[in-house]
């Protein structure tokens, strides 16, 4: 699927791949310093599905993400800086100070909030997906979510909804295989999650190969689809966490999941893969520019004021 | 805030929730109604006639049976800029919805600093009497009180119905919209022209020296009966509806309360960690120090709501035994007083006329 690729297109999906790879190696970097006091949900490793993905939206299409979102939210073009400030608790973070890294946003790229409760933005986007029906545009949301919010009860009725109004709103299941330290194989009774969906009457699909090529000519196909008004569609990613469920560290020490379960996820990443097809120059340029840009979002964390104390009664009501 | 003059129709209750939401839907395009049975031949015993007729299936809409989800959709509708009415034929049904209203519709605008808006309102209805039972009376307002960023609403009457219906489509926060089967076909006057009742302004229905009661939801009407028959032991009451519990206007409630040092609640739902305990607890704190208070709530008795009207008639207040307690409260010496049951019958009838 590559050759169909041109080089901007693949220098595009490394720039996005990279930095959010390496914006999350600095978080988990600098998460024991103390400074960062927020839960972090590592998306290393699974960064790819976000890339593909949101690669083929519009500035003015939406994404919902969760509280595993960093990914989400970098790759619609979320602000880096604003982030940064916001898992610092300072005033001029995303959603200044009062979110931190679980409840990021960013209204001006389209990126709405995420949630800390799982499968709770779901429905919400729906909701959006509803309003972008009504004003008849043809813009899109796509709702991000992990395996173990496709249990939640809201993701059958939000599905259910969609299909029945045939609202814009392509699903996006990243399956890590874990739902905090359970897996799967405990939590399911079949693996057959897309027939699931297909029964709505959603075109459902199934992406095992963690190839982001194949993601972002998946998501490409169906937000097409989306946009001539066929209705809601979902999109199931195999993926696997390679960090701890909440935290910078690695776990594999805690013996309920063996390492050699995320050996060929590292063995096929595709950081390395995509960097390999781009020449070296190139290559060497977009992950300098990354870095600086990861640099600055950290400068302007640390230079940036905390907020006032009588901030703590602002916004509750609008 | 407008008042009706003399000519003024009457309007019942639920035609003037039907008319607040048929003006703002044709003020504000944003505006829709969704909720099972809101384009049904009943129509929400009525509250949403006539909207699909004059307004069409894309603004007033069914939903399947999924209250949680349909309650996320509304905030991310809200989200985007619309505003929508989620409708529930009984309150009850908004347990279903407690994830999204608490965990999201609360807190979205605090918690993304400030970058989104949640206008939305989630209409519901108490039931009460022929056999309501257990599932279908509950008063939930005060799990709702207890959460920031929620607004909660409970007009007693037609006016205050229409007002805050339009003031609650044109807030920019998620509000509560409570409402009660047995208010439905009561009538008071109520101007055609649109307007808003605003928030966190009680309002008092009697003037009286001798005690403050304050009735929430129903029983704001409940009182206004059992003040008719205080009346005949010359016991005046200061009637208060606080209208919104959220936000609550304390401040009407304690300068009352400084006067007649008495105060007696009497809520539309349980007593323990109930609205009746927020408002006497706040007025204790600003009167407390400044001489004797006597305090007194009633509520649900402690039991779930029964079927059976042999039950059920106990476990409500009602006139008669509102105004055994405030009569105790306000004459502490006299001899024991309970009102004529015949008079206690005729109190039904009677109407809230204003003052508005």
């Amino acid at each position: 699927m590559t050759s169909q690729y041109t080089p901007e297109t693949i220098a595009r999906l490394y720039r996005s791949l990279y930095f959010i790879r390496h914006y999350e190696e600095r978080v988990a970097a600098i998460y024991p310093s103390d400074k960062i006091k927020s839960p972090v949900h590592l998306s290393i490793g699974q960064e790819f599905i976000s890339v593909g993905v949101c690669d083929v939206l519009r500035p003015d299409d939406a994404v919902s993400g969760t509280y595993r979102g960093h990914a989400a939210y970098l790759a619609k073009g979320g602000d880096p800086a604003a982030m940064m400030a916001e898992m610092y608790g300072k005033a001029t973070g995303s959603a200044a100070g009062r979110g931190g890294s679980m409840h990021l946003i960013d209204t001006k790229a389209n990126v709405l909030g995420a949630s800390a409760v799982v499968g709770t933005t779901i429905p919400i986007a729906a909701g959006y997906a509803l309003a972008l029906k009504r004003q008849k545009t043809d813009r899109v949301i796509v709702a991000f979510f992990g395996d173990g919010a496709s249990e939640e009860g809201c993701f059958y009725e939000t599905l259910n909804f969609a299909a029945l109004h045939k609202l814009p709103i392509l699903f996006v299941c990243e399956n890590n295989f874990y739902a905090i330290h359970e897996p799967q194989s405990k939590r399911w009774a079949t693996d057959r999650f897309c027939e699931r969906v297909a029964t709505f009457g959603i075109d459902a699909r199934k992406i095992t190969s963690g190839d982001l090529f194949e993601v972002r000519d998946t998501a490409a196909e169906l937000v097409d689809k989306l946009r001539r008004g066929e209705g809601p569609a979902l999109i199931e990613c195999h993926a696997y966490r390679w960090r701890e469920h909440v935290g910078p560290n690695e776990d594999y020490d805690q013996g309920y999941r063996p390492r050699t379960e995320m050996e060929p996820w590292e063995a096929r990443d595709e950081v390395p893969r995509i960097a390999a097809l781009l020449p070296e120059a190139e290559r060497a340029a977009i992950e300098a520019e990354a870095q600086a840009a990861i640099d600055a979002a950290v400068a302007f964390a640390e230079q940036s004021p905390f907020p006032a104390a009588e901030e703590l009664y602002r916004h509750v009501f609008a | 805030m407008s008042s009706p003059n003399a000519a003024t129709r009457q309007l019942r209750y639920v035609d003037a929730l039907a008319e607040a939401v048929s003006q703002e839907m044709a003020r504000d395009e944003s505006v829709f109604v969704f909720g099972l049975d809101v384009d049904d031949h009943k129509a929400i015993q009525g509250s949403t006639r006539g909207l699909l007729e004059r307004f069409g299936p894309e603004r007033i809409f069914t939903t399947p049976l999924s209250e949680d989800a349909m309650t996320g959709v509304a905030i991310g509708a809200a989200m985007a800029g619309m505003r929508p009415i989620h409708v529930h034929i009984r309150m009850d049904f908004l347990l279903l919805c407690m994830n999204q209203l608490v965990n999201m519709a609360a807190k979205a605008h605090y918690m993304y600093g400030g970058a989104v808006k949640v206008p939305m309102v989630a209409r519901s209805m108490i039931g009460k009497s022929w056999g309501q039972g257990a599932q279908h009376s509950q008063g939930l307002h005060s799990m709702f009180m207890h959460v920031p960023g929620l607004k909660v609403v409970a007009p007693s009457n037609a006016y205050d119905a229409k007002g805050c219906m339009i003031a609650a489509i044109r807030d920019d926060n998620p509000v509560i919209f409570m409402e009660h089967r047995l208010l439905y076909p009561t009538e008071a006057p109520v101007p055609e022209a649109p307007y808003t009742v605003e928030f966190g302004r009680a309002r008092r229905m009697l003037e009286g020296g001798d005690i403050t009661v304050v009735g929430v939801s129903n029983m704001a009407i409940e009182c206004l009966r059992a003040a008719e028959l205080l009346r005949e032991v010359d016991v005046g009451v200061d009637l208060i509806d606080p209208i919104t519990l959220v936000p609550l206007d304390i401040d009407t409630i304690v300068d009352s309360v400084a006067r007649t040092r008495r105060l007696l609640v009497v809520d539309n739902s349980w007593i323990n960690c109930g609205a009746s305990a927020e408002i006497t607890s706040q007025v204790s704190e600003r009167l407390g120090g400044s001489g004797p208070l006597q305090i007194r709530r009633m509520g649900f008795a402690p039991t779930t709501c029964p079927t059976t009207p042999a039950l059920e008639q106990h476990f409500y207040p009602n006139p008669s035994t509102i105004a055994e307690a405030a009569y105790a409260m306000a004459r502490p010496n006299g001899s024991p007083w309970r009102p004529d049951p015949e008079h206690a019958r005729l109190a039904y009838q009677a109407q809230f006329k204003g003052p508005f």
